[in-house]
């Protein structure tokens, strides 16, 4: 087959003007639908009656516990599962053992599961009738219906985040460098801090932003454990819906900007990170090509 | 420091990595391992670092027994095949680690830390790249680098992993002939794997054959290569070519080949493995040998010309390679299909169902 200069490109699969720009139209239309309309709505609704209602409604009681509360919980669960994450993915990729296959296939439950049922599973288990609940209620230790509770759930579905940043990684850096890092006398910590750490620097912000994103907006486990006790037990999303069910529209949407806010700054965050890996893994190809060169 | 290797045996699973094995190495030689892979050399080599455990056995290091002794403080310098360097520390940091986690106790000061890092920096001839991140350097110069790392904590045994396997020929002779020399003026005793027979030659004192998880043979290189004791060292040592023989009419015989027995030669079934330049070839056959050849390939290899070829009438597992100097090729100008005729020197004969052979000359 001829190879004619200035005509290759048309032979290339899909690349059909018509095909191209319907799908790219169609794409567009679609993310300004679903996304950027809702989001901007957000924002339009929450200033609807005026900046200073929006600053009002943020600044009154229950919600500025909502706020705290949701905060606290955040604070609580993010290193929690840094911890875990970080543990989980070091035996999975540094150990054999058995079960670790399955291990990593049940990392992914709080994924595969509907946040309600885990949110009803806890309260089955360290409800003041489940088989732990009833004993940590004759010890006057209440977990369910108190922040304890939010946090457990908030925990169990936040797990795998970190690690799942991790696993790939480090699976991909194996375990030379550690064994470098041993063999020149570096203990455990000083392996971990000065080695292990400084390699899976990136992924593990990254997993922290990801946690915390999801602690932050967590409704469904939440909602089933708190009981919806208003300047008690309430989170900023529980808090959005008991506004919106009592008529309070712009209130609602004025909370519910404040979690659309932590998203975009979220996004922002994934976006920088990327973008500095993508100069790093630009940087060490360029310098390999001078190097050759 | 001497290294006493006695019984040692591993396995992964049902595959039994090591069987049983020992292994005298004296202080301040150089040993290579030889084997292809899977012959368990990288574990051999991973269980005297304190890497992986053996399963049976004993390590000593001079008269110190280390089998015990956790890699941390078996105090060996190790060099990885990927090099293993840090990629988030400098060239000075990465060879400074060695020194920078001993306890406070024993760590010199920043300053002394610093002169010592620089001075091994010169001795491997990079001190200027000290600033470098390890992705800016070559194979080569990483190959250094890891190198003076693994001697900041001044070892005694140095363990090297493949140390040449990622690099291009040139570099890789350059480095070969600097380690040797490095070696030599820093006493220590070094341990390294490969599977280029030509490295194992070049480079070591003496050098262990490893096969399947035990060891073939152990001896210096000119002795392995003039009396190699069994069919799998001559096969892994050069070229062999082997020559499968009845024993008839006073001749080895395959089909209408043969060759003539020499004097001291037992007169028996066997196989004749014959190296590829130990052979006349011509485009007639003599009295000795009469083994009709085809050429199927010339190749130009540097100093000499190789000639691959496949039996006429009679038969042999392999292509035939017979190197012949650029002065006897251009005398017969050989052609790409022609019958050839070759007869061989010397070899060594395999006689059916012994495992070390005898050497035959002609």
């Amino acid at each position: 087959m001829s190879n004619r200069p200035g005509q290759s490109h048309q032979l290339r699969v899909g690349d059909r003007p018509l095909i191209k720009y319907s799908l790219i139209g169609i794409t567009l239309l679609l993310t300004i639908l679903l996304l950027v309309v809702p989001l901007i709505s957000i924002f339009q609704q929450a200033l609807v009656e005026g900046v200073g209602h929006y600053f009002a409604s943020l600044l009154e009681g229950d919600t500025l516990h909502a706020i705290g509360l949701t905060l606290f919980v955040a604070l609580l669960t993010v290193p929690i599962n840094l911890v875990f994450g970080v543990m989980l993915a070091w035996s999975v990729t540094r150990f054999e053992f058995p079960g670790r296959k399955l291990l990593m296939t049940l990392m992914d439950i709080p994924f595969a599961v509907s946040p309600v049922v885990a949110g009803l599973l806890y309260l089955l288990l360290y409800g003041n009738n489940g088989w732990i609940g009833s004993w940590l209620y004759d010890q006057d230790i209440q977990l369910m219906f108190a922040w304890p509770g939010i946090v457990m759930v908030t925990v169990f579905v936040t797990c795998p985040f970190v690690a799942r940043e991790l696993i790939p990684l480090m699976q991909q850096q194996g375990r030379e460098d550690e064994e470098a890092a041993v063999i020149l006398g570096a203990s455990g910590w000083q392996l971990f801090r000065r080695v292990t750490l400084p390699n899976i620097k990136w992924a593990l912000i990254y997993g922290v932003i990801l946690t915390n994103a999801r602690a932050v907006g967590e409704f469904g486990a939440v909602s089933v454990v708190s009981g919806n006790i208003r300047g008690e037990t309430n989170t900023l999303p529980l808090h959005v819906q008991l506004q919106y069910e009592d008529y309070q529209a712009a209130a609602a949407f004025a909370s519910a900007s404040l979690l659309a806010l932590i998203a975009l700054i979220t996004l922002l965050f994934k976006a920088y990170i990327e973008w500095h890996q993508e100069k790093l893994m630009r940087n060490e190809s360029d310098q390999e090509k001078q190097v050759a060169k | 420091m001497s290294i006493l290797i006695d019984n040692i045996s591993k396995h992964f699973g049902s595959f039994q990595a090591l069987s049983p094995l020992s292994l005298d190495i004296n202080e301040g030689e150089m040993i290579g391992l030889l084997g292809p892979s899977g012959s368990g050399k990288t574990t051999l080599l991973r269980i005297i670092a304190g890497l992986e455990g053996a399963d049976s056995g004993r390590i000593q290091f001079g008269d110190r027994d280390v089998t015990n002794l956790h890699v941390r403080d078996r105090r060996v310098g190790f060099v990885f095949q990927n090099y293993a360097l840090f990629r988030h520390m400098t060239v000075a940091d990465n060879v400074a680690f060695g020194l920078e986690v001993l306890p406070k106790s024993k760590r010199p000061n920043a300053a002394a830390i610093r002169k010592r890092v620089m001075h091994l920096l010169d001795m491997v001839q990079l001190g200027h790249l000290a600033q470098r991140f390890p992705s800016q350097l070559s194979g080569g110069q990483k190959q250094r680098i890891a190198l003076a790392r693994a001697l900041a904590t001044q070892p005694e045994v140095l363990l090297l992993d493949e140390p040449f396997g990622a690099l291009d020929a040139k570099v890789r002779k350059e480095l070969r002939r600097w380690l040797r020399g490095l070696h030599d003026e820093l006493g220590f005793t070094s341990v390294f794997v490969t599977h280029d027979q030509e490295e194992a030659l070049e480079l070591s004192d003496r050098v262990v054959v490893m096969s399947n998880g035990h060891i073939e043979q152990i001896d210096q290189p000119g002795d392995l290569y003039a009396s190699p004791n069994s069919r799998f060292v001559f096969d892994f040592l050069g070229n062999a070519n082997v020559f499968d023989a009845q024993f008839s009419q006073g001749k080895w015989q395959n089909n209408v080949a043969s060759l003539q027995l020499p004097d001291e030669a037992p007169k028996t079934a066997g196989q004749i493995y014959l190296r590829s330049h130990e052979f006349h070839v011509s485009s007639v056959a003599t009295e000795q040998a009469f083994l009709p050849l085809k050429v199927v390939a010339i190749n130009l290899i540097g100093a000499e010309v190789r000639l691959e070829l496949t039996p006429i009438d009679w038969h042999s597992d392999h292509i035939w390679e017979v190197d012949l100097p650029h002065k006897a090729f251009d005398k017969h100008c050989f052609e790409k299909g022609q019958t050839v005729f070759v007869t061989p020197k010397a070899g060594y004969f395999f006689a059916n169902g012994q495992a070390t052979p005898q050497p035959v000359y002609w």
